[in-house]
């Protein structure tokens, strides 16, 4: 069904930290491993060896410069996957109800057994958030690792989506925006979590915390030319100094 | 956003087939027997099913595309799925009791009428809608759509019909599609990524620290999103397209439409300008996608 449920009992979803992101590509290989393996099928690749390399990847870090007014620029690596909207247009835009948000957590998702691969919710997305699979042709997204965070099987500190528990400097953070306790709820209210593109109003689940203000060196006042006048020294000390002072 | 053939194909063909049927079904003049209403109505039904078809060429599942039929509540392309099937249901009942007895029902056409003018309608919705893509995203795209399908549905019925004033009608309303068209180009001008209030700093949140530029993209090839949608080779030859376009879309089919009217000349010979409208017309729809500008293309630093 692709109309959107009104409300979503849970709002599971992450939070990405671009102060501590490295841009190491880990959670979108870690990505690109789990779901190549556990999902409906493969996430397929083209020319893989070859010089025209391409494939579907449902994460993708990108690097972006940061130029402040009056000050250098900053780098700041930026993992972008599905932001499970809670307006999600992707979702409504679906003509055959493969498309869907879940009532219960807010995951969206795709089935693959019905989608026609015509791309329309792709075009709908602002994020970039959905890729057709090149030999699938049908279209691959964030799936929240729905395989992983309900699994009785896997040991309990693997269940959470693949990327959070990859990343080595702790960038990413799941959990339930309903909560207000949870500890993505924190993170945003500390942090100031920000909206991607809040002005397409797709009203995203996903945060990010802009990188914490950079502590700069203040233009220096001028150089103290003056150095200031050496403690006064006794005895022994104070003779050689008052010796040398005299020689020049 | 990539120009692909098969849609161009199927918005230009089908547009032209549904205006046909639009105009058929409120009674566009035809003489002539059984043979001339199965050429007309032929026409008319062929063009909108041969776009239909042409559309599910791009899809990666077109054995599946009945299914898109089962969202109407929420998608516009489930709609126009629907309103299409429907519409050519209704249109060769009609057309089928019009050859066989000769009268032709109005209730049916006027049903069908509706029908087309819905198809074309939810057709052009599919790109209104998107408000990723700022210069897709008017009133004023249902207004060209409608616009070109009643135009170039005019000029093929003209053809074939005995419309008695068909030149001069067929003048005005390839005028009208083509004022239209105009505004729509000139708020293109103005409504473009970078006029939408998006930018890389609202994409990236980062503007709160200052003026924010691509350093490096995620992946060295391309992949299915900058050829999707970040796509910007069509856009080359953008102004010999807009002349063609106007060439052949407009003052073509306009001199034409006047010799004729002027000179005597058999109807059949608006066929030529239908032929150089619809040829005119593949050019503005290229131009539709290749010059639109999608929000994703922010991420990729481009427009
Ligand atoms: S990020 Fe894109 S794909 Fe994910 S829910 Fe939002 S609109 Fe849909
Ligand atoms: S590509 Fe698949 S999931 Fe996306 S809108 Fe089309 S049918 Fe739905």
């Amino acid at each position: 069904m692709t109309r959107l449920p009104a409300t979503t009992e849970k709002r599971l979803g992450l939070v990405i930290d671009l102060d501590t992101c490295v841009g190491c590509h880990a959670c979108a290989v870690s990505c690109k491993e789990w779901n190549t393996s556990a999902g409906a099928s493969p996430l397929s690749d083209v020319d893989a060896y070859g010089a025209d390399v391409s494939g579907a990847w449902l994460n993708r870090i990108h690097t972006f410069e940061v130029t402040p007014e009056g000050a250098p620029a900053q780098i700041v690596h930026f993992p972008k996957s599905c932001l499970h909207c809670d307006d999600a247009p992707c979702v409504t835009v679906c003509p055959t109800g493969a498309s869907y948000k879940r009532p219960e957590d807010g995951i969206v998702l795709v089935d693959e057994d019905l989608c026609i691969g015509c791309g329309l919710c792709a075009w709908a997305c602002p994020y970039g958030a959905r890729e057709m699979d090149p030999v699938e042709n049908v279209m691959k997204k964030c799936t929240l690792c729905v395989d992983r965070i309900y699994s009785e099987t896997l040991a309990e500190e693997d269940r959470i989506p693949a990327c959070v528990r990859t990343c080595p400097s702790s960038a990413r953070h799941f959990g339930d925006f309903n909560d207000p306790d949870s500890n993505v709820s924190q993170l945003v209210a500390d942090r100031g979590g920000i909206d991607l593109m809040p002005e397409m109003g797709t009203r995203p689940v996903n945060k990010y915390l802009p990188p914490r203000p950079k502590t700069r060196s203040q233009p220096a006042p001028a150089p103290a030319l003056d150095p200031t006048p050496a403690p006064k020294a006794d005895g022994f000390l104070g003779w050689l100094d008052a010796a040398l002072d005299r020689l020049g | 956003m990539h120009p692909a053939v098969s849609v161009i194909f199927f918005t230009v063909m089908s547009g032209a087939g549904f205006g046909m049927i639009f105009l058929l079904g409120l009674g566009f003049p035809v003489d002539g027997g059984a043979g001339k209403v199965f050429l007309v109505s032929l026409t008319g039904g062929g063009l909108a099913v041969a776009g239909l078809l042409a559309s599910t060429f791009h899809l990666g599942h077109p054995e599946r595309a009945w299914r898109a039929l089962s969202q109407w509540r929420t998608s516009w392309l489930s709609r126009e799925g629907i309103a299409a099937i429907m519409t050519l249901m209704l249109f060769g009942l009609y057309a089928l009791i019009w050859m066989t007895s000769g009268t032709r029902s109005s209730l049916l056409g006027w049903t069908a009428a509706l029908g087309a003018a819905a198809t074309v309608f939810t057709t052009s919705m599919i790109y209104a809608q998107l408000k990723t893509v700022p210069q897709w995203n008017s009133p004023l795209t249902p207004a060209v759509y409608s616009g070109f399908a009643l135009g170039s549905g005019w000029l093929l019925a003209s053809a074939f019909g005995n419309h008695g004033y068909a030149e001069v009608w067929g003048m005005v309303l390839v005028a009208l599609a083509w004022s239209a068209k105009w505004l729509w180009w000139v708020r293109a001008g103005r409504a473009r990524l970078a006029d939408s209030g998006s930018s890389p700093e609202t994409a990236t949140g980062l503007g709160l620290i200052g003026k924010v530029r691509l350093l490096e993209r995620p992946h060295t090839g391309e992949n299915y999103l900058t050829r999707e949608m970040v796509h910007r080779i069509g856009r080359k030859h953008a102004r010999t397209l807009r002349m063609l376009a106007l060439l052949l879309g407009a003052l073509v089919p306009l001199v034409i439409l006047a010799l004729i009217a002027l000179s005597g000349a058999p109807a059949l010979f608006i066929l030529a300008a239908a032929l150089s409208m619809s040829v005119g017309l593949l050019a503005e729809r290229w131009l539709f996608f290749a010059e639109a500008e999608h929000a994703v293309s922010l991420y990729y630093g481009h427009r």
